[in-house]
């Protein structure tokens, strides 16, 4: 049981505080200067881990990033909070920017093949868990579902999504940020691993969502039906 | 320079960080903030509604006794408002006189619930014109008036002493202008910080000041107690910030000092007067202030010290290694840790320790700034200056640091009734007195913290108490004062003095002084209509 190794992918995000631009030429958004930070949902994916291996129910936590040289700071915001060694695939800029979900995917699967890792830990995509234990060599993971909660067993490995409610992330404290400046970080290329990252998606245009317009208060029954037939909804 | 309406209610949905109510109502947060208060994150959506202050229904239990019945203070000679009086308002400021009782009870209260007026009348001018026809209309028929802003004030000069017209720069809040390269933004008084910081921040500049209150406190307010706040370490005071201001007299004529320039020596510097004039010289209707760019990285570090002593020493350590990076150096005690932990249920970043330091670097370069910040954290770590620590470069995370420093306010209001305290004194000694009145307390007082802005040499000593009581304020006042007075330090850093503190201020000023405050006054106000009973000491 105190063998296993989890895998947590973390990804460099715009910070969720800062307010979103669209480029002028509409071929992305504004990431020049802005003030980027771990997607928060990776962190609860690495608190998770770390937890995991607080309870001595894994053995070792592997923070990967994909992604320019800037994600090495995000992996290492992952070691302070207690992952044991990182991995950086490095992948140009530009290049990160064209890099699609299957592509990370497909990295993120040779890693897991090449390091042995038993758990994959990732924020929050499709269904996710709320509550993760290891239980007989196999994982058991509840999850938050529209009915209620539900249980499963998985055997390992396994992939699991983090979710809001699964745990709140730790601060990193000072001695560990400082630890984690000296730990082991390897940076690889995507090539070595054999994938291969040419994106079968363009990107047409990125725009700004339709602004929302002001609502309209009615005071009778009779306006509203009114308002409703002038914009044409009866 | 775009006209802008700033809208008076923004829609807010993410909650970086709680913000004081908008209304000046009680700070008994109802069940739904409380538990949305405990999570630091967007559990789901968080109806904007429920921290809002809308949760606070009115819950005036314990109503709070009016200020004369309290305090020994006579009514002067003012008129009373009559029906004329009225209609005269309703003809200048149509539908915007108020005068429905419900109404009145919460801007005749102040924040901290420790003062109440019985004013019959609260008016909402716009315009500049407006305030100069109501206030040469009040001169006229000398009538008191009592200027209001957020009525986040700290020593009940917001709210009114007895029935004095309460004048409110609510609707006042357009923005007028803003200046893109120079950073000047000139705007009416009645404009919220909060809102202000969030125009001028999406045009890549931030407000010279920053304080806990930002969420309802107007900008007129600011400059009239020429308030420090936060930010004050590194952009200085509103002296220097603010290069012009328009100004309505007691009369009501309309003094229209509104530059926007940097330089401007062309006789007496006016404007200087009415900053920190808490109203009682004129009414300020607009205000013109230079913005700082905002900086491109911003980081903040909590740490622990395991003594007063370790503070010092990392304020020093700190402007020799961070220097001109630093931009707000901030200290708590450990009371006040267990405050916001206890009623606010915020998360303990670090261990526990004696103090708490929190600073923030702001700077061009991320890059320059990390180095620099990374060196001073290990150098502190690894002297034992600083036994623990933590470090926040995302802004959420920068919010919810900030949080524990810029809430300890609402901490103590939910502790008890609170003695409040802001004092300057050396830096070196700033600590002693806390220490001091614990023990000449004892077990009187509920708890006696000491936090605030040791870069500027600021305490902030609170007092919490079950409820006011006569004889543990004459266990603090004058003691608390007469030791300031011994330091050479002053009665009132930044929250000036308003009604409760205007027979102390002799601790900190020289009679000449006070003098001369009471000839310019008499100068500028001879019927003494405005913001009556406040800011100079009674006279006989």
């Amino acid at each position: 049981m105190a063998e296993l190794r989890a895998l947590v992918a973390v990804k460099r995000v715009i910070d969720y505080a800062v307010k979103i631009r669209v480029k002028p030429d509409r071929t992305g958004v504004v990431t020049d200067g802005v003030k980027h930070s771990m997607n928060p949902f990776c962190e609860i994916a690495v608190e998770e881990a770390v937890r995991l291996k607080e309870k001595k129910l894994v053995k070792e936590v592997i923070a990967v990033s994909c992604g320019p040289a800037q994600c090495q700071e995000t992996i290492r915001t992952a070691l302070a909070m207690g992952a044991d060694r990182g991995i950086h695939v490095e992948v140009p800029a530009a290049e990160a920017e064209r890099l699609g979900p299957l592509q990370v995917a497909r990295v993120l699967a040779k890693l897991a093949e090449k390091e042995k890792v038993d758990l994959l830990l990732l924020g929050k995509q499709g269904t996710f868990a709320s509550q993760v234990t290891v239980e007989g060599g196999k994982l058991k993971v509840e999850r938050e579902i529209d009915g209620g909660l539900e249980t499963l067993h998985l055997k390992l490995p396994a992939v699991v999504t983090a979710d809001l409610r699964l745990n709140e992330p730790r601060y990193a404290t000072l001695p560990n940020i400082m630890k984690a400046k000296k730990k082991k970080m390897e940076v690889i290329k995507a090539g070595d691993l054999g994938v291969d990252l040419t994106s079968k998606i363009s990107v047409v245009s990125v725009e700004d969502p339709p602004q929302r317009t002001a609502g309209v208060k009615v005071e009778t029954t009779e306006d509203l039906v009114a308002k409703l037939r002038e914009i044409g909804r009866i | 320079m775009v006209p802008h309406w700033v809208p008076r209610w923004p829609v807010w949905f993410f909650l970086a960080s709680p913000r004081w109510r908008q209304t000046a109502c009680t700070l008994r947060p109802s069940v739904e903030q409380r538990r949305w208060l405990g999570s630091r994150w967007l559990a789901g959506v968080a109806s904007p509604l429920a921290y809002r202050g809308c949760s606070s229904a009115s819950s005036h239990t314990s109503k709070v006794t009016l200020t004369k019945d309290r305090y020994p203070v006579q009514r002067l000679p003012f008129s009373v408002v009559s029906e004329e009086d009225l209609a005269t308002f309703e003809r200048i400021i149509p539908g915007r006189v108020i005068t429905d009782p419900e109404e009145l009870e919460a801007p005749n209260v102040d924040w901290l619930r420790t003062v109440r007026g019985c004013s019959k009348v609260l008016l909402r001018p716009r315009t500049t014109e407006e305030v100069s026809c109501i206030l040469r209309h009040c001169h006229e028929r000398n009538l008191a008036v009592n200027p209001q802003g957020g009525n986040t004030g700290m020593v009940g000069g917001s709210v009114p002493i007895f029935d004095e017209i309460i004048l409110s720069t609510a609707l006042m809040n357009q923005v007028i202008s803003f200046y893109s390269v120079s950073g000047i933004l000139v705007c009416q008084a009645g404009c919220i910080l909060e809102e202000l910081s969030r125009y001028v921040e999406e045009r890549n500049f931030i407000m010279p000041l920053d304080l806990g209150a930002k969420g309802s406190c107007h900008i007129g307010g600011n400059v009239a107690t020429n308030a420090g706040g936060l930010r004050f370490l590194r952009y200085g005071s509103l002296h220097g910030t603010v290069l012009g201001l328009e100004v309505v007299l007691a009369d009501g004529t309309i003094l229209n000092c509104l530059t926007s320039l940097r330089k401007d020596n062309t006789g007496y510097d006016l404007k200087q007067l009415f900053i920190g004039s808490e109203g009682t010289l004129g009414v300020i209707t607009a205000v013109s202030i230079l913005c700082p760019p905002k900086p491109k990285a911003v980081n903040v570090a909590f740490l622990g010290c395991p003594g007063f002593a370790e503070v010092l020493q990392t304020f020093s350590t700190c402007k020799g290694m961070l220097g001109e990076i630093l931009s707000a150096f901030e200290f708590m005690d450990a009371e006040c840790m267990w405050l916001v932990r206890h009623h606010l249920h915020l998360t303990r970043p670090v261990q526990e320790s004696p103090f708490y330091v929190l600073i923030e670097t702001s700077g061009s370069s991320a890059g320059h700034d990390a180095e620099k910040l990374g060196n001073f954290l290990e150098h502190v770590l690894d002297s034992g200056l600083v036994t623990d620590g933590t470090l926040a470069t995302d802004e959420r995370k920068i919010k919810v640091l900030w949080g524990l420093r810029e809430r300890i306010t609402e901490a103590l209001s939910l502790d008890g009734y609170v003695y409040k305290y802001d004092i300057s004194l050396p830096v070196e000694q700033l600590y002693d007195i806390v220490t001091d009145l614990r023990i000449r307390l004892g077990p009187r007082a509920k708890h006696v913290v000491g936090y605030g802005h040791l870069g500027d040499g600021n305490l902030h000593l609170n007092v919490t108490a079950e409820a006011f009581s006569t004889s543990l304020l004459d266990t603090l006042e004058p003691h608390v004062y007469e030791w300031t007075a011994k330091q050479r330090g002053s009665v009132s850093a930044e929250h000036g003095v308003g009604f409760k503190k205007r027979n102390v201020v002799g601790y900190s000023k020289l009679p000449a002084a006070l003098q001369l405050m009471h000839q310019l006054k008499a100068l500028l106000d001879p019927k003494g209509i405005l913001n009556p009973y406040k800011t100079l000491p009674s006279q006989a």
